[in-house]
Order: structure tokens, then sequence, then C-alpha cells
């Protein structure tokens, strides 16, 4: 080629499609370095060696059975919203509005209880409960689209916006429901009569919610992969004019599909409120709209791998925040730990679509 | 009467953190990049101002601070630290070429975590009993006010009377319009954030400027959130403090229609929209003030739909926002 011109150290040109088994090597490589980076920085902080920090991380997710629990509950929540957002996602919709549209879900969920419940068979206050969330979260998620698909107004601005807005709608009805007047929250809702509280199965507080998010991640998977919706999704997202050349109407799969994301990240915020917290706040979906792109990104918008990713993070938040309690350390170390790890994972996704060739190894193929 | 002399000083002070993160996020969006770790850089730069300002009081005692290191460590800190963080942007985004939305979210949580974790460290060895950290010998520094602020009445309180940062961000926002509209550097950079290959092919260096735009731009938005501790709050650092100020300066580069120069009193509105709710009169209502909370946020959803109703064409963002550059790829 070229022999006057400088010759740069390495280029890099695109890789032909890795196969899986490659692929996830390298993502499973990162996470160990990642892995490493954290124990070497808590031991910098606390001076606690490092294989005591995976065994605290351990210890603080599984360590008993209430906490190996809590942590399934995180999970099932965290998927939820992650399998809410990602038809969304796989349109290239940004969708960052999963936090408002669960904590919208969680208010009608909270407004049921307060104002149903012990006036209505429980079943009926259940069942309203389901209906208005899911409805509550779909409309929630149904503006921004229709905004989107008519004028394309930018839908991630805007679904970040409705988070804020239904906060400040949240915050305006714990005013207005707080129990004792002037407390400035709900606390337990029907504590007594327990209307509208979903039913345990047996004993286990958060058995009912994990098999609901199982059951929609199933769902979920096949709806995106083996129906005809799920196809129209993938064209949309991989090319809208392609999309519209074949005759799929564009604007309606927008909506629809927003439509789908709000009505899930709805049903979230119910088992939230009505499975096991029982009570509102405006913190009550602590970020888990934002967790939840990063949980869907990294399994490449696959629901089954995203039980896995989302395991991943809330592990590593239960354990991070297992060291931070052991140590009187702010409990945000867990984020930094949850960034850290992203950052990892997130730069080794460009070995897996690219390789660098070195200036020598060029020379010799040519 | 509304008072507006207490009002737009109070509405100024506010606006100025989301000035600096939108003036940062304009020039990092004009290179092509969106950078939604804004909230977290802004984080970034505050904790490491406070950080070098709280150990250099602790170095020489709060009695013989020099007014100048008092005010150089904290920018320099502030500056490195959100640099940094944008460096880390640059690194992922342009030359690993990873997903712009996902990354800057990461560092959005990264950088959220890194303050309130160093913010909550330093609380610890502070030992004070309030769980906030108090710099007030740095912070009389930094909000040191123009001479006669106090002196020529009502213009003085609505002109004079903020901290040099406050001016600072001003002049810089100026200073980046100037540049993206007037120079031969602004338009390369346009350029690039329009189209990278067409820019590559004009032997533009589409990687070092991404890299130049978007750090400088963090460095500025790291500005805003040193400015709100060490001059709206008075040098009180307490966690989760800053808030959501990054996002709404990401939606304020919207509401500009990528223009600094018109950030300038985009942002003392959104200063005044954010504070309304106190001085609207409520009464006893607390349930309504939370609702008037809501203004800006609506403000900017109405915002937004009216410029994607308008759809005018320089009115557009960048056409390649959001998309990495690879040369080989066309």
């Amino acid at each position: 080629m070229n022999n006057k011109a400088h010759n740069p150290l390495f280029h890099v040109s695109r890789r032909a499609a890795l196969p899986w088994y490659r692929a996830w090597g390298i993502r499973a490589a990162a996470l160990l370095i990642a892995l490493l980076a954290c124990a070497l920085i808590t031991n910098l902080i606390t001076g606690l060696n490092p294989l005591a920090v995976y065994a605290t991380i351990w210890q603080g997710s599984f360590g008993s059975a209430r906490r190996a629990w809590v942590l399934f509950q995180n999970i099932a929540m965290l998927l939820c919203v992650s399998l809410a957002i990602t038809p969304a996602f796989r349109m290239r919709c940004w969708n960052l509005g999963g936090d408002g549209q669960m904590l919208i879900g969680c208010l009608a969920t909270t407004a049921c209880m307060i104002l149903l419940g012990g006036k209505l068979p429980n079943w009926v206050v259940i069942l309203c409960m389901l209906v208005s969330s899911i409805l509550a979260g779909a409309i929630w998620a149904a503006i921004p689209a229709i905004f989107k698909a008519k004028w394309n107004t930018n839908e991630t601005l805007f679904t970040l916006m409705m988070n804020y807005v239904a906060t400040q709608l949240v915050a305006y009805y714990i005013i207005i429901w707080e129990v004792p007047k002037g407390a400035g929250k709900i606390g337990i809702i029907n504590q007594s009569t327990q209307a509208g509280w979903l039913p345990q199965i047996g004993s286990y507080k958060y058995l009912l919610n994990i098999i609901v998010v199982a059951l929609v991640c199933v769902a979920m998977y096949v709806y995106l992969n083996y129906s005809k919706h799920g196809y129209e999704i993938a064209v949309v997202g991989e090319s809208e004019r392609t999309a519209r050349y074949v005759g799929i109407k564009v604007e309606r799969v927008i909506v629809r599909t927003m439509l789908l994301s709000g009505a899930v990240c709805g049903l979230a915020g119910m088992l939230l409120v009505g499975g096991t917290e029982h009570t509102l706040t405006t913190t009550i979906t602590s970020g888990r709209g934002f967790t939840a792109v990063m949980v869907s990104w990294l399994a490449k918008f696959n629901p089954i791998w995203m039980v896995l990713t989302s395991f991943l993070l809330v592990f590593l938040e239960r354990g991070a925040g297992q060291i931070a309690t052991s140590f009187g350390l702010s409990s945000s170390y867990a984020d930094i730990l949850t960034g850290l790890i992203l950052f990892f994972i997130i730069g080794s996704e460009f070995f897996i679509n690219y390789q660098i060739n070195f200036r020598h190894a060029a020379g010799k193929e040519d | 009467m509304f008072d507006f002399v207490s009002f737009i000083p109070r509405a100024i002070m506010q606006g100025i953190p989301l000035l600096c993160g939108s003036t940062g996020e304009t020039l990092t969006e004009k290179s092509g990049n969106l950078n939604l770790g804004i909230p977290g850089i802004m984080y970034v730069g505050a904790i490491s101002g406070v950080m070098g300002a709280f150990f250099y009081e602790q170095a020489v005692g709060p009695a013989n601070i020099s007014p100048f290191l008092a005010i150089a460590i904290p920018l320099l800190c502030c500056m490195l630290g959100s640099f940094l963080m944008g460096l880390l942007y640059c690194f992922l985004t342009v030359s690993l070429r990873a997903n712009q939305n996902v990354t800057g979210l990461a560092l959005t949580t990264f950088g959220v975590g890194f303050g309130n974790f160093f913010g909550g460290s330093l609380i610890k060895l502070s030992g004070s009993d309030v769980p906030a950290i108090v710099l007030s010998a740095t912070s009389s520094y930094f909000r040191r006010t123009l001479p006669f602020a106090s002196t020529t009445g009502w213009f003085g309180k609505i002109f004079l009377s903020y901290g040099f940062l406050a001016y600072l961000a001003v002049i810089l926002s100026l200073v980046a319009a100037y540049i993206l509209k007037r120079t031969r550097v602004g338009l390369h950079l346009r350029a690039v954030g329009e189209s990278p290959n067409t820019a590559d092919a004009a032997g533009i260096n589409v990687g070092r400027y991404k890299y130049v735009a978007t750090c400088t731009g963090s460095m500025i938005a790291g500005l805003g959130g040193l400015y709100y501790i060490m001059d709206y709050t008075s040098g009180i650092w307490s966690s989760d403090a800053f808030g959501d100020r990054g996002w709404l300066a990401i939606a304020l580069v919207i509401f500009t229609v990528w223009r600094p120069n018109v950030g300038v009193l985009a942002s003392f509105l959104f200063g005044g929209l954010y504070i309304l709710h106190m001085y609207i009169p409520s009464g006893m209502n607390l349930a309504i003030k939370e609702l008037y909370k809501m203004i800006p946020y609506v403000v900017t959803i109405v915002v937004l739909v009216i410029s994607s109703l308008r759809n005018k064409r320089e009115n557009q963002p960048p056409a390649s926002l959001g998309l990495a550059f690879f040369r080989e790829e066309r």
C-alpha cells in the first residue's frame, strides 16, 4: 500500500460475527478483570484482603435465608422493569422513563388500596389495582410515544422529564394521603385489614412476585422472538425506511410497543407496592428504571440473558452494600463498583465487534 | 407584590449550574457525542473541588488560607476530576465505539456514587455532628462579589452580587457560542457532529475533535457542580444535594436549540422555574407546592414538543448525534 504515508502502529477493523461462546467468553473475561479491579479498590479503601472482599459480597447476598429472598425479590423487580423497556429498546426507542412509569403504577395501586380497600371484596380491589396500574403505566409511556410517532419528538428526554413529573405527582398525593397528618409519609397501608395486599404463597413473602416476573420473562421472550409484533419491532429498529417500504405502520408499532413497555412497568409498580412494600414513597423505585437500561443492554436485549445480568447487578449492589455497612462506608460504594464493572463490560464490546491489527502482523499478510 | 429584587438573583444563582452543564453538553453534542453522563460529571466536579478545598483547609488551618490557593486548588481539582470523567467517556465511546447512551448512564451511576461516597467519607473524616461538610472559609472567597454590589441598591443586587464563577460561566457560554458560530474550529466541530465522514474526507481529525470537545464540555459542566457547592450552598456539601440538575441541564440543551448564548437567558429562566414554588403564595397547602415543583419539567416537555412541531432545519440536533464514527464503515 502507500508506503510513503505514515504507517500507524495498528489499525482497527470490524470483525466478522464471533461465535456466541467466544463473545460471551470475552464478556466473562471483562467481568473477571472488573471484579479484580473492584477487589483491588476495596482493598485500598478498607484494607480488606481481596478474597475476604468476595466473601463479604457473597455474605451480603446469600448470608442468610432472608438475605437470599431479598436478593431474589430485588432481582425480580429489576428484571421486570428491564423486560418492560426492552421492546422499546429493540426498536431503538430509548425509553429512560421506566422509573416514572413504574412510579405511576405504584401511585395507581396505592390509590386503589387507600380508596377502595375495605369497601370492596379483596379480590375486586386487587383486580382494580392490576388494571389501574397497568393503565397508568401505559398512559405514562403513551404520551411520549404519540409525540415520537407523530412529530419525532426526542423520546429520551421526554421520558426522562416524565419521571420527574411522576415523582412530583407522587409527592403531591403522599401529602394528601399522609398518615398521620403532617408526617409527610403514608406509612404501611391497611396494616390491620391487609386490604389490597397481594396474597402470600405459603410463608414466602416474595415468592408470588418472583413467579409473576418469571412468567413475564418467558412471555416477553416468546413475544419478541416468535410473534409478528416482535418481528415488526426488530425491523423498525434495524431500519425505519425498510419497515415503511415493506408496509409496516411505523407509527403504530412505536405507540403499541411503548404502550406495552409502560404497561409492564406499571405492573412492576403494582407488584412492588401491593406485593412487598405496602407503602408509597417518591424513591420507592430506587432508580431501577435507569439500572434496567444497563441490564437490558448488557444482555443484548435478550430476555433470558437478562435474568443473568440483573442477577449480576443486584448481587453486586447487595454485596457492596454489605461491605459498606460492615466498614461504615457510605452506601454509595455500591454505585462506584457497579459503575466500574459497567465500564469494563461496555469496553469489552469493542473486542467483540472489532479487531486490532498490528503493523507487523499486517505486514506479514501482505 | 412579587419580590423581583430577591427573586431574580436567586433564580440566576440556581441557573448558573444549569448554564455550565448545558454549555458543556452543547459543545459535546456538537461533536456528535450525546453525553448522558453530565449529571455524574457535575457530581464528580463538585466533589473533587470539595476534596481539594477540604484537604487544603485541613492542612493550613482555616485562619491562614491564602486567597489565591483557596480558589486555585478547588478549581484545578474540579477541572481535573471532570476532565478525567470526560476522558473516560471519550475513550469508551470514541476509541472503543461503545453505545453512548449506556456509557453515559454508567458514567452517571458512577459519578453520583463517587460524589456521595467520598462526600460521606469526608464527613466522617471531619467528624462533625451534622451530615455535611462545611467549607465556609474557602466558600467566602468564591462568594466574593463585585465591588459596589451592596451600595448600588437593586442594580447591585441583580447584576453585581454573584461570585466570580457565575460571571465566568456566562463568559464561557458566550465564548462557546462565538467559537461554534464564527470560527473555523467551530465550523470543523459542527462538521464532525453533522457528518463525520464528510469531515474526515475534508481532512479533519474526527477523533481529536470529539475528544477535545467532549473533555472541554465535561470540564465546563464540572464547574457548574463546583459553583453549586462553593457559592450557592455556601460551601456546604451534603449527600444528593445536587439533585437532578444535571438532567435539567441536558434538557436545556434542546431548549436552547444548541446555542450556548441562548442558554444564558434560558438557564436563568429555568433557575426561576426551579425556585418558583417558593414564591407562589399557597398558604398552608403543602401539597400544592409539590405540584408547583413540576413546572420546570413540564415546561421542558412543552418546549421539546414545540421544537419538534416547528421542525425548522436550523433547530435540529447534530445529524450524527449518538452515533459512533468508524472510518471503514460507510
